[in-house]
């Protein structure tokens, strides 16, 4: 089947088979590699891109379903060589130890903050239940999210 | 994942038309049990059709009923300010579920259809005597829940809206299992004018269930310490490698306690 969409500002058109995952579709088909795939099994969040908006996980929802969206990945949050306040907040903080997860955390604490600028600490570790760090490295991303969230309007 | 078609009609009847004609078609809401059940190979279709073209997302609120469209999502449901103001548990147990990313994608009608034995909001749906609206009928939640992942539903037959009385007071506790957030045990308590009921969720061998045991005392004692010395029966409740029965039976008790504090 045929799909267009528009990734980080620029539209796509692609003939894909409609069993196809977004993040596969992601990965693969554009070669946007940041968007990681840690489980698998829709657990981990280390997948998350933003959908209309939404934070969503990419490996539980098929390319067709996002056939029209908008969506923004690791790579399109960035203004040129100006980082995000939250990859910044993430750099200053050290908030990663390995780094596989840092893509769907930043993806996911983005839409944490918009949603709520003033959000506290408890917040913060309740909202990001859904990412998982295997290296438990909790205290630094928090500690960045909190950063972030002053810098991005709280 | 099997290979298969996907569809997205911008109608009901034509879904259900699409369904009809297919061998082997199953319906789309929101996904997030469906694609990891395909993706895992537990499950397959031919064609699946996504509901999300059927204009199925809308919440109304009248001074009697909230009706919350099937394909209404759950950062809606807890969101919303019409729901909060009339029926705040459904609006904290729809915040509760899962994670914010499974929140912007996940549904009502997806969740009820599914009838996951730990999932929440069936548990809802049955403490508040909801009515289910389908393309076909209207089913009442007392015959609506049939078992472990069985519902009244039919295969070709689409959850359009659900209609939740608003009672005088609600509440939802929930056990969630500390990795996916399910319910290990969640209680659903509401007060109605003339009588208490009370649903759990996560904890039954068949599915959400009504707690005759506690709502009989509730019934002829509404204190705060009414529940203190009850003895839930751990017939009938799961075993699984999270939780014994016996251990259930307690958290029944225990969620039911903190949910009575808010109902008094």
């Amino acid at each position: 089947m045929e799909i267009s969409l528009k990734i980080n500002g620029k539209d796509v058109k692609a003939e894909v088979k409609p069993n196809t995952l977004l993040s596969t579709f992601i990965r693969e088909n554009l070669q946007l590699t940041g968007t990681h795939i840690g489980c698998d099994t829709s657990q981990c969040g280390a997948c998350a891109v933003h959908l209309n908006g939404d934070a969503v996980k990419s490996c539980a929802i098929l390319v067709a379903q996002a056939n029209g969206a908008e969506i923004t990945t690791i790579e399109g949050i960035a203004n040129g060589d100006e980082l995000h306040p939250m990859q910044q907040a993430f750099h200053e903080n050290h908030g990663l130890q390995c780094g596989y997860c840092t893509p769907g955390m930043v993806m996911s604490s983005i839409k944490l903050v918009e949603n709520n600028p003033n959000i506290s600490e408890e917040e913060i570790r309740k909202g990001l239940e859904g990412n998982i760090c295997r290296c438990t490295g909790y205290h630094n991303i928090v500690k960045s999210v909190k950063q972030a969230a002053t810098v991005m309007g709280g | 994942m099997y290979e298969l078609q996907y569809s997205k009609p911008s109608s009901v009847n034509d879904a259900v038309a699409e369904v009809k004609n297919s061998s082997d078609a199953k319906f789309l809401a929101g996904g997030m049990t469906m694609i990891p059940t395909l993706k895992a190979r537990l499950s397959s279709a031919d064609l699946l059709v996504d509901l999300k073209g059927s204009n199925l997302s809308n919440i109304s609120v009248s001074s009697s009923e909230v009706v919350v469209g099937s394909m209404t999502r759950h950062c809606d449901v807890a969101s919303s300010n019409d729901i909060k103001g009339s029926l705040p548990a459904l609006a904290k147990l729809a915040g509760g579920i899962g994670d914010h990313m499974v929140r912007s994608c996940g549904t009502i009608g997806g969740s009820l259809a599914n009838n996951d034995p730990a999932a929440c909001y069936p548990s809802a749906v049955l403490a508040l005597d909801a009515t289910v609206v389908t393309n076909e009928r209207s089913i009442l939640a007392a015959d609506f829940f049939e078992g472990m992942f069985e519902t009244a539903l039919n295969e070709d037959e689409i959850i359009t809206e659900i209609k939740f009385p608003i009672p005088e007071k609600a509440s939802y506790i929930k056990f969630p299992n500390p990795a996916s957030r399910y319910a290990m045990v969640g209680v659903f308590m509401v007060k109605k004018t003339d009588e208490i009921s009370v649903a759990v969720t996560g904890a039954g061998e068949n599915g959400v269930f009504r707690c005759k045991e506690i709502e009989d005392v509730l019934n002829s004692n509404f204190s705060l310490d009414a529940l203190d010395n009850i003895q839930i029966s751990d017939d009938n409740l799961t075993s699984d490698i999270h939780a014994s029965a016996a251990y259930r039976a307690n958290l029944i008790k225990e969620m039911a306690k903190k949910g009575l504090k808010d109902l008094i």
